[in-house]
């Protein structure tokens, strides 16, 4: 065929200064939460921080990766995780085990405990949920989603139900937990579920060439040879035990993957994953990082977390949504 | 060989194909007809394993396609369907460099680039090949995509209505470029298409579907016929030969009826 003609050079995509400036400012904040405000009692303050800190930067760390990961599966922008009701499972096994075992029940009130217990639930509704709906030769995750999304439904009503129910006195001690927390984190959990996500991660890393293809479409990643049921069964299960493992350390918290994919989709000016989720990742960091340190620092404890992820994350979607709106 | 043997589909209670047997032999283009809902796209999707069969086996070179190793069937077989919307902020390269994924996984070599290259030229699109998709007609994206399927370089290159928004000029280069598949490389092209005119022209094989069962399967030549054609479209259809080229009339309503009422021969369409 004829020889190529010259053409104008490639527009330059930036990908890595975004993500340097991402990872600057993630240690940066790590940092600054590390030593404001320690007036010199650094032998006491450096711990606790430093636990804090590291579930922080692990919970950021997963829920970028598994938004990015889920998006890349159903080629979809706007889905994420949460949809799949871990998040509301979580806050159900919360008030069951409230309501039925009471709030002094080792279940309930060792966080040991109540850590493998949360994360062992979610991983068998998981499994189930993976069992039951993404069998056979039709694999569609469409239904698999559906599924979810009503028996994340259900699982709220029951919860709402339970927590109506529940002591007043006793609902008191476990109401904290409704709401993602990073102010009882202790070490003897961290240790484990940094493991667990280290350990999904790289057993996952094979996987990754997959996911810039699979975010074509279904069709178009058949057609380029992936083999479409085993790797998406593969990731959707990972996926399930990201979440798990980061609710059960520090509470419901997947709404913020919407947000940090789309920051990553938007600074980044390229279609690959990994730096994409790279960036998620690091994106999820600054937030709960940031987050905390406003929640502390300037608003005293007024607020929940999410609440104030959400709002600052929400205005920021919106903008841009407004900037990018012929893109979509 | 691609061979679809006694395919049966059903969606619900509706049977979309009802047994059909046709077979793709390389060196030849191949074009699947008939109307809407006839069950072309669901055949060739079938046949690409993008769809399950409710019965009936596809078989290439002599392995049930079920048996093929994902990777090596992606080098041997390549399917673009009708609607391709990404959602991905892509330029024309690198979708097309997609198209490499079963070969390198990702990992470009010069090989792979060499290819990407010879894709974009073939389809014209070395101008634009920086663009976003988003940027592009429709007519322009549809050649992109066309241009993946190319740079995949398999053996079997399944095309399901490739000259969807394709103005004239660009659907006579297309259909020269698959034709080019086919006469130098050897290569099999399928294609769903709707414009009998280019089908016949391009082609060397046609099969004709109507409710799930072929009602035509042979040369290209010779579905030219307004018996045939009406066979399977249920319309009066004129045929004619302009330059030597057989061409067919069915939008002319009282051309058709004349053509069909006079003879059951094709009609002379005068050119002077």
């Amino acid at each position: 065929m004829r020889a190529e003609p010259a053409v104008a050079a490639a527009p330059s995509r930036p990908v890595v200064r975004p993500l340097v400036g991402l990872a600057l400012g993630a240690a940066a904040l790590m940092a600054l939460f590390l030593v404001i405000n320690a007036a010199g009692m650094w032998g006491y303050v450096l711990p606790r921080r430093a636990v804090r800190v590291a579930a922080m930067a692990l919970a950021g760390l997963t829920i970028g990766a598994s938004t990015v990961i889920f998006q890349s599966i159903t080629a979809n922008r706007i889905l994420t995780p949460g949809l799949m009701g871990l998040d509301r499972l979580y806050v159900l096994i919360q008030s069951a085990a409230t309501y039925f075992l009471g709030a002094a029940h080792p279940w309930v009130s060792d966080l040991r405990t109540n850590f493998f217990l949360c994360a062992g639930v979610m991983a068998l509704f998981a499994v189930a949920l993976q069992r039951l709906f993404l069998s056979g030769r039709q694999t569609n995750i469409y239904v698999l989603l559906l599924v979810g999304v009503v028996a994340g439904t259900l699982f709220d009503s029951l919860a709402s139900f339970l927590v109506v129910l529940i002591d007043p006195n006793e609902f008191l001690i476990i109401q904290s937990r409704m709401f993602a927390s990073f102010n009882r984190i202790s070490v003897g959990l961290l240790w484990p579920a940094a493991a667990a996500v280290l350990a999904v991660l790289a057993w996952l890393a094979p996987s990754f060439r997959y996911l810039d293809v699979l975010a074509l479409g279904r069709d178009h990643a058949v057609s380029l040879g992936v083999n479409y049921y085993r790797v998406v069964r593969q990731l959707l299960i990972a996926v399930f035990l990201l979440v798990a493992v980061s609710t059960a350390l520090v509470g419901p918290i997947t709404f913020l993957g919407l947000i940090v994919a789309n920051v990553a989709y938007e600074l980044l000016d390229t279609y690959r994953r990994v730096p994409l989720m790279a960036a998620a990742s690091l994106g999820g960091v600054i937030a709960l990082v940031g987050g905390q340190l406003i929640l502390e620092h300037l608003l005293v404890f007024s607020v929940p977390l999410p609440v104030l992820i959400n709002f600052a994350g929400g205005v920021l979607f919106m903008y841009l949504l407004f900037k990018e709106r012929s893109a979509w | 060989m691609v061979k679809a043997d006694r395919i049966v589909k059903r969606y619900g209670t509706k049977t979309v194909l009802d047994g059909v047997s046709v077979a793709v032999e390389p060196g030849r283009l191949t074009s699947f007809i008939g109307p809407n809902g006839a069950g072309k796209s669901t055949l060739l999707s079938i046949m690409t394993r993008l769809v399950p069969a409710d019965g009936g086996q596809v078989w290439l070179d002599g392995r049930e396609l079920g048996r093929w190793d994902s990777r090596e069937l992606a080098r041997r077989i390549s399917v673009l369907r009708q609607f391709n919307h990404v959602p991905l902020r892509l330029t024309v390269r690198e979708l097309v460099a997609f198209g490499r994924f079963p070969h390198s996984q990702g990992r470009l070599t010069k090989a792979d680039e060499a290819a990407v290259n010879r894709a974009l030229a073939a389809m014209e699109l070395w101008d634009i090949q920086h663009k976003l998709l988003d940027q592009l007609s429709g007519g322009q994206r549809q050649r992109a995509f066309i241009a993946m399927v190319v740079a995949q370089e398999t053996d079997y290159v399944f095309l399901d209505e490739p000259l969807n928004n394709v103005d004239m000029r660009h659907a006579v280069q297309v259909m020269k470029l698959l034709r080019r598949l086919v006469d130098e490389e050897g290569r099999a092209v399928v294609v769903v298409m709707h414009d009998i005119n280019l089908a016949v022209h391009y082609s060397d094989h046609v099969v004709a579907l109507k409710e799930g069962g072929v009602v035509y399967d042979g040369p290209a030549r010779d579905v030219m016929e307004p018996a045939t054609l009406k066979d399977v479209f249920d319309i009066d259809v004129a045929v004619g030969e302009i330059q030597s080229c057989r061409v067919c009339v069915y939008f002319a309503d009282g051309l058709g009826a004349r053509a069909n009422g006079r003879a059951r021969d094709a009609v002379d369409v005068v050119v002077r």
